[in-house]
């Protein structure tokens, strides 16, 4: 019984499913306010779910090369954005229940979705692509460093726990992580390293439409391609609801919940409607020194309190 | 109707060939993207790679150099594909029909499935083109 439990917790509710729908009505939120901050009138709410069927309905074309890498990197992207949004779904509802050391598990799952741009892009054998392998690349190095150590200060504030049940518990009684100085500092610096994972603009150098053309995913048709599509949908359900258990875990009924997922997703909509493009070393100059500044003080801070 | 066909009208995404135009059809093709026109609303977006174009956008007189890209550029998109031969000099090379250079109108080397005529065909009338793109897919009347 057990087992038939968690196979529907990850295929159905928190996980798959779920997390698919949810993804792609967030990408609808992303389109519809560009949109709205562009004076246009946007698509309507189905838009996201017409185009998967649509792609999933073509020709799915192999390059030349290796075949099985090619179509392999966009599924495992897509199982492991969809296990983290299990994970967090799971210990948002169930607090108490949460396995130890969970976190450690997602932030590694989190890595997976960008190895697997750049395993599919480099089994592609295109030159544009295998730029835009070697720019994802970068950026994870970029990202990675702030992005830990501000998780790693959010650990130290709950007095040590690597568990998301036990992280929400600690806001339970103490507040919000957000309300503090040093956990302000830590959101700041991962709302950041959280635009670059989702390949929002400022730091989008590795799927460049205009420069490189779609980048890494320029040889990607019909199935793969609605994978990756899929799994950034996925992602950008996933990482607000990060962002909520580590800062904001105060309040988690629903309409609380769908506030804030609200709110977090239209400040990366505003930060990717008013700010150019970064070439990729002005994204790692920024990276290793405002954010991982930001991160490394609220560590400093919170290891003073303790 | 069949589903995959209605979501296919719903969301086309399209890539813009420029076979060597003079750019006045490519600007209006843009015009369709801005605020005015804003074609996003019927789910149509301008893509970077080939390989994720539901609609060719040919724009322009085929020279001897255009040709060869051309058929190489249908071949890369994934069935099914449609092509649209935008402005006069897509349609009957227009100004150019004596020249040395050109091969000839771009139904002689592709198969065109709607032609905008006009030189430049204004935004309007590439939206109409694009519903009577729909509609001919869709088998409507």
């Amino acid at each position: 019984m057990e087992i038939v439990k968690s196979i529907f917790n990850y295929l159905v509710f928190p996980g798959l499913i779920f997390s698919v729908f949810a993804g792609l009505m967030a990408c609808w939120i992303d389109r519809k306010v560009s949109a709205r901050l562009q004076w246009r009138v946007g698509p309507p709410w189905h838009q996201s779910i017409t185009d998967i069927i649509k792609l999933l309905g073509k020709e799915t074309i192999f390059p030349q090369g290796g075949k099985f890498t090619f179509l392999l990197a966009p599924f495992l992207g897509f199982l492991s954005a969809s296990l983290v949004a299990a994970i967090l779904g799971w210990s948002i509802l169930n607090p108490d229940k949460s396995f130890s050391s969970d976190l450690i598990v997602v932030l590694y799952l989190l890595l997976v979705p960008a190895v697997a741009v750049i395993l599919g892009a480099s089994a592609s054998r295109n030159p544009l692509a295998s730029v835009g392998a070697s720019r994802e690349m970068k950026m994870v190095l970029a990202y990675e460093l702030p992005f830990i150590l501000a998780v790693i200060a959010m650990i130290i504030k709950s007095s040590g726990a690597i568990q998301l049940g036990k992280i929400i518990n600690h806001q339970l009684f103490f507040g919000s992580n957000i309300l503090s100085f040093s956990g302000l500092l830590a959101f700041l610096s991962i709302i950041f390293c959280i635009q670059a994972k989702l390949g929002l603009v400022p730091f989008d150098a590795s799927e460049a439409e205009q420069e490189i053309m779609g980048g890494a995913l320029i040889e990607y048709s019909g199935l793969g391609l609605a994978l990756f599509k899929l799994t950034k949908a996925v992602m950008l359900y996933t990482m607000p609801l990060f962002v909520i258990i580590l800062f904001m875990g105060r309040d988690l009924s629903p309409l609380f919940m769908i506030l804030k997922f609200v709110g977090i997703l239209v400040i990366f909509i505003l930060i990717k409607n008013t700010n150019p493009r970064l070439r990729i070393d002005q994204a790692m100059r920024f990276f290793w020194r405002v954010p991982t500044l930001l991160s490394a003080v609220a560590v400093v801070l919170n290891l003073k309190e303790k | 109707m069949n589903f995959k066909l209605k979501a296919l009208t719903k969301s086309i995404w399209v890539f813009h060939v420029s076979a060597g135009s003079c750019n006045n059809c490519d600007i209006e093709i843009l015009d369709c993207l801005t605020p005015r026109f804003d074609v996003e609303r019927f789910g149509i977006q301008l893509v970077g790679s080939v390989r994720h174009a539901d609609a060719l956008l040919i724009t322009g007189a085929m020279n001897k150099k255009s040709v060869p890209l051309m058929k190489k550029i249908y071949e890369q998109a994934p069935k099914p594909c449609v092509v649209v031969a935008v402005g006069q000099c897509a349609l009957s090379q227009h100004m150019f029909k004596d020249s040395y250079n050109v091969e000839g109108p771009l139904d002689s080397i592709l198969p065109v499935d709607v032609y905008i005529p006009g030189c430049p065909p204004r935004p309007e009338a590439i939206i109409d083109g694009i519903v009577k793109l729909v509609k001919k897919v869709r088998g409507e009347k």
